[in-house]
């Protein structure tokens, strides 16, 4: 028996605790909506956002979309599909008669939009809690500073965490009534954080702040600025090694034929959009037979692009050069002939327009490094340049067909008279030239336009490279890409990219009169021959 | 020098030839009746002109490339500065007929808001003035140009691809807005010029048989060039340029002076152009144009001054009946003809028709040809 009164008890208490938590500041709140005044319903959104309540998200959101409804002092929740609910149990109950919304006006509007920010904040989920974070940084909205202090007391995740504390400083620091004290630590988090944003919230500070808090911001905004600086100026030398590695795929090949053989090869530039093409037809074929494959595109398409425009320029070279060695400039007209019918050819067979390269999966994105955001194509790019310009070195260098090849550059008759077939070292090397080229068209595929005039855009840049960095040196080709990359885009947020690009030409100009056989000229009686 | 060393066989031939032009277009654009099938239409009146124009270019790129070696892939940059030139004065004279009314700023100054005709613009309303400056602008380049590469003996290939460079980097800067040249709507839209009517036939006519006559002046100024003793010299420095420095001759002034001349023809040709065709643009810079004239020279047969004529002829008469009748093979045939003429014609039409002459002469056995004067020229 007493132990039957002592659990009638202990329930009669229990039931009189949970009612006790059921008329929180979120029931104490809904009748202020069912009053329909502007003033009520705006306090009352503090109020219920405050709370914490399970039904205070949905109640404010229904608000904003004007689904609150009261009728008879009772306030219900509609649903899209014209349900409601009592907004006090959460019951779904039956529409009763005469509701209407709750009006809502411009100011009813922006505490809604503070109640959601600092709701979301709470949120459980952290993506939310991110968005939040950023929107309340924006709005600087003094109404969810509370809940930003709970969420930041709350938060495990260091970026979430910071990206909590930087809202919290936006808000300070816009907050006429707080501390200097609290201003200063504000800075402190808003110069750590470093970006445009913190910088565009350092220098509007409010009027009125006081001196020692302006200097404070002053001195973080400078920090911040030369640490942009800095980044912008590390990000522009990236675009320019970036460039460089283009102009170093496409200039690498054109080195060793002009070097070589001295030949000015024209439809160069061609040879890098048959690479191209080749690309595209492999990936074409990949489409349609084996979709599995697509990431691994570009690897089976480099070595066809080398043996296909490698064979061409061994065609070209066996067909026509051959027969106008010693005559540079005739050379360099037949080859000009050569690139316009290759443009036409492909042009005819592949329409004028531009074709579809697509970008491996794995190529894409990005990398964000400190103020770097660095992308995965041009990094591959960087990366397969160093890697081809590594790769000629070594073959030049270790092969059987390098010797020759340096010995044909350094002086062919002696080089013919100590027994070398100069006649198929030039077609090999042509051919060599030629399939690099190519190659280089499968890694401009990723990041130009795949169109007949894909070469026509490199070759002046590419003769530029070769001419710069001195003929018959892979050393000199590197300097010179690399050199003209990053000048270039150094250059460019001064003089804009068209201007950026005259001045370097006028200063290849005039350099070629200093040293008019380029940076790293080969010495000797045989370059004058 | 005499003037039979001015005037040889292929002068003369070449002098006939242009003179029955200048009469019979004319003649056949007016004096015959529509119907008849001798009747030249009006549109090809100006299509003439402007095939004239570039025969002058074609010349002025023969001059330094088959008497001095200079290979210039740039010449089409003189070319359009001298049209630039011409283009400035015929937008002066548009005055209040432009579409915004404006009786000082061209049209596209006026769309770029801009509120007063730049430096440069000022003076070129009076035709002399822009005379004047048709030859010196695409004079001074080359002589800038020029003195760097000479002096420090860039020379071949190297040369070439300068040129090369030079002539995109003017196409980049005229398609700025702000260098104040239209951008990349060039100059067009012209009105008059000297007060006539530039789409007169009777204009056209006139302008047809100056161009003629500039080209005639051309002619005979290249051919006292190459037939005086300065002209021995280039022809040297051509054939063994190290061997004329080491015999005391400064090449470097034979090759400047030669070069601007050239230059200054070019912008002539450029000027006579605009007027004809009734636009200049920046794509008149690209790199491509200035190695397609080369190639009219080396099809006509390079050295010869006749020969460029006769290549910038026949190429743009086939360019044009190829774009109307199978654009496709255009380019085919383009590229085609730069093959076989380096490989197979280096000595270009005349030079073959030369050769087979003198084959046929032997054969005959005939008494010796008598070779013409400019033989060192070959």
């Amino acid at each position: 028996m007493t132990s039957l009164r002592t659990f009638l008890q202990a329930f009669v208490l229990l039931v009189g605790m949970a009612a006790a938590a059921v008329a929180g500041p979120y029931e104490d709140a809904l009748p202020r909506f069912a009053a329909d005044s502007y003033a009520d319903t705006e306090a009352a959104i503090g109020a219920v956002a405050g709370s914490g309540h399970g039904q205070s998200l949905s109640l404010v959101e229904a608000l904003r979309d004007e689904r609150l409804m009261i009728a008879a002092g009772q306030v219900y929740i509609r649903d899209a599909a014209g349900k409601f609910v009592d907004a006090a149990t959460g019951q779904a109950v039956e529409p009763p008669a005469g509701a209407k919304p709750v009006r809502v006006n411009n100011r009813v509007r922006r505490a809604i939009e503070a109640a959601l920010g600092s709701m979301t904040l709470l949120s459980t989920d952290a993506g939310t809690r991110l968005d939040a974070a950023r929107a309340v940084f924006r709005s600087r909205d003094a109404a969810a500073l509370p809940a930003l202090e709970k969420a930041i007391a709350q938060e495990s995740d260091a970026d979430l965490r910071n990206a909590l504390e930087s809202a919290r400083a936006a808000i300070v620091l816009s907050k006429p009534d707080a501390s200097s004290s609290q201003k200063l630590a504000a800075i402190e988090i808003l110069h750590a954080r470093g970006d445009q944003d913190a910088l565009a919230l350092l220098s509007s500070l409010p009027p009125g702040t006081s001196a020692d808090v302006s200097e404070a911001a002053a001195k973080a905004a400078e920090g911040i600025r030369s640490r942009l600086a800095l980044w912008s100026a590390v990000q522009n030398v990236w675009y320019g090694v970036s460039l460089g590695s283009v102009l170093l795929l496409a200039a690498i090949g054109l080195s060793i034929t002009f070097g070589t053989m001295g030949v000015i090869n024209m439809a160069h530039g061609e040879m890098v959009m048959i690479g191209a093409y080749a690309t595209f037809l492999v990936q074409e074929v990949i489409r349609t037979h084996a979709p599995g494959l697509f990431g691994a595109s570009l690897f089976i398409a480099l070595p066809l692009a080398f043996l296909v425009a490698g064979l061409i320029g061994i065609l070209i070279e066996r067909t026509v050069i051959r027969f106008l060695y010693g005559r540079p400039l005739e050379t360099l007209l037949a080859t000009w002939g050569i690139s316009l019918i290759l443009q036409q050819g492909v042009r005819t067979i592949f329409g004028p327009t531009n074709r579809e390269v697509g970008t491996p999966a794995w190529m894409s994105g990005a990398l964000e490094l400190g103020g770097l955001s660095l992308t995965y194509n041009r990094i591959a790019i960087v990366v397969f340049a160093f890697a081809v310009f590594a790769t000629l070195l070594l073959v030049l260098r270790y092969t059987s067909l390098g010797l020759y090849v340096r010995a044909v550059t350094q002086n062919r008759r002696m080089a013919g008279s100590m027994g070398i077939r100069t006649n198929r070292i030039d077609a090999l090397a042509f051919g060599l030239g030629s399939g690099v080229a190519g190659i280089a068209g499968v890694a401009l595929s990723q990041i130009d336009n795949v169109s007949p005039n894909l070469g026509q855009g490199y070759i002046i840049d590419s003769f530029m490279v070769v001419v710069f960095g001195g003929v018959g040196n892979l050393w000199g080709t590197l300097v010179g890409a690399m050199t003209l990359g990053v000048a270039n885009k150094l250059l460019e947020p001064y003089a804009g990219a068209v201007l950026g690009k005259i001045v370097l030409l006028v200063a290849i100009i005039l350099f070629i009169q200093r040293r008019p056989r380029g940076l790293f000229a080969l010495k000797g009686r045989a370059v004058e021959a | 020098m005499t003037m039979q060393s001015v005037l040889d066989r292929q002068s003369i031939i070449v002098l006939l030839l242009l003179g029955a032009a200048a009469i019979l277009v004319p003649v056949l654009n007016v004096a015959v009746d529509p119907a008849s099938p001798f009747h030249l239409s009006d549109h090809l009146v100006p299509l003439l002109g402007k095939y004239i124009s570039f025969a002058l270019l074609a010349l002025s790129v023969d001059l330094i490339w088959g008497f001095c070696g200079i290979l210039s892939l740039g010449h089409g940059a003189f070319f359009a500065l001298g049209g630039y030139a011409m283009g400035m004065y015929l937008m002066r004279q548009v005055g209040p007929r432009g579409v915004y009314a404006d009786p000082i700023l061209p049209d596209f100054m006026v769309f770029l808001n801009w509120k007063e005709l730049p430096w440069f613009w000022h003076g070129f309303d009076w035709l002399p003035f822009a005379a004047v400056m048709v030859l010196l602008v695409p004079g001074i380049l080359a002589f800038v140009f020029g003195w760097f590469a000479f002096r420090s003996r860039v020379t071949g290939v190297y040369l070439s691809i300068i040129t090369q460079a030079m002539t995109f980097a003017l196409m980049l800067a005229f398609f700025r807005n702000d260098m104040g040249f239209g951008g990349n709507n060039g100059l067009t839209d012209f009105k008059e010029i000297l007060g006539f009517p530039i789409q007169a036939a009777s204009t056209r006519i006139v302008l047809f048989v100056l161009s003629v006559a500039a080209l005639v002046g051309g002619y005979l100024l290249c051919r006292w060039v190459v037939s005086s003793k300065f002209g021995k010299v280039l022809v040297a420095v051509r054939d063994a340029e190290s061997r004329t420095r080491f015999l005391g001759y400064r090449v470097e002034h034979y090759k400047l002076a030669v070069f601007t001349l050239s230059a200054m023809l070019a912008g002539v040709a450029g000027a006579l152009y605009v007027p004809q065709v009734g636009i200049i643009n920046p794509s008149e810079f690209a790199p491509a144009n200035s190695i397609e004239v080369v190639i009219w020279v080396a099809v006509g047969g390079r050295g010869t001054l006749a020969g460029p004529i006769l290549g910038a002829l026949l190429v743009n008469a086939g360019k044009t009946w190829f774009t109307g009748v199978l654009p496709e093979f255009w380019l085919f045939a383009l590229g085609g003809l730069f093959v076989f003429v380096t490989l197979l014609m280096p000595r270009g039409i005349l030079g073959a028709a030369k050769d087979l002459w003198a084959h046929a002469g032997q054969r005959l056995k005939s008494r010796p040809i008598s070779e013409p004067v400019s033989q060192a020229a070959e």
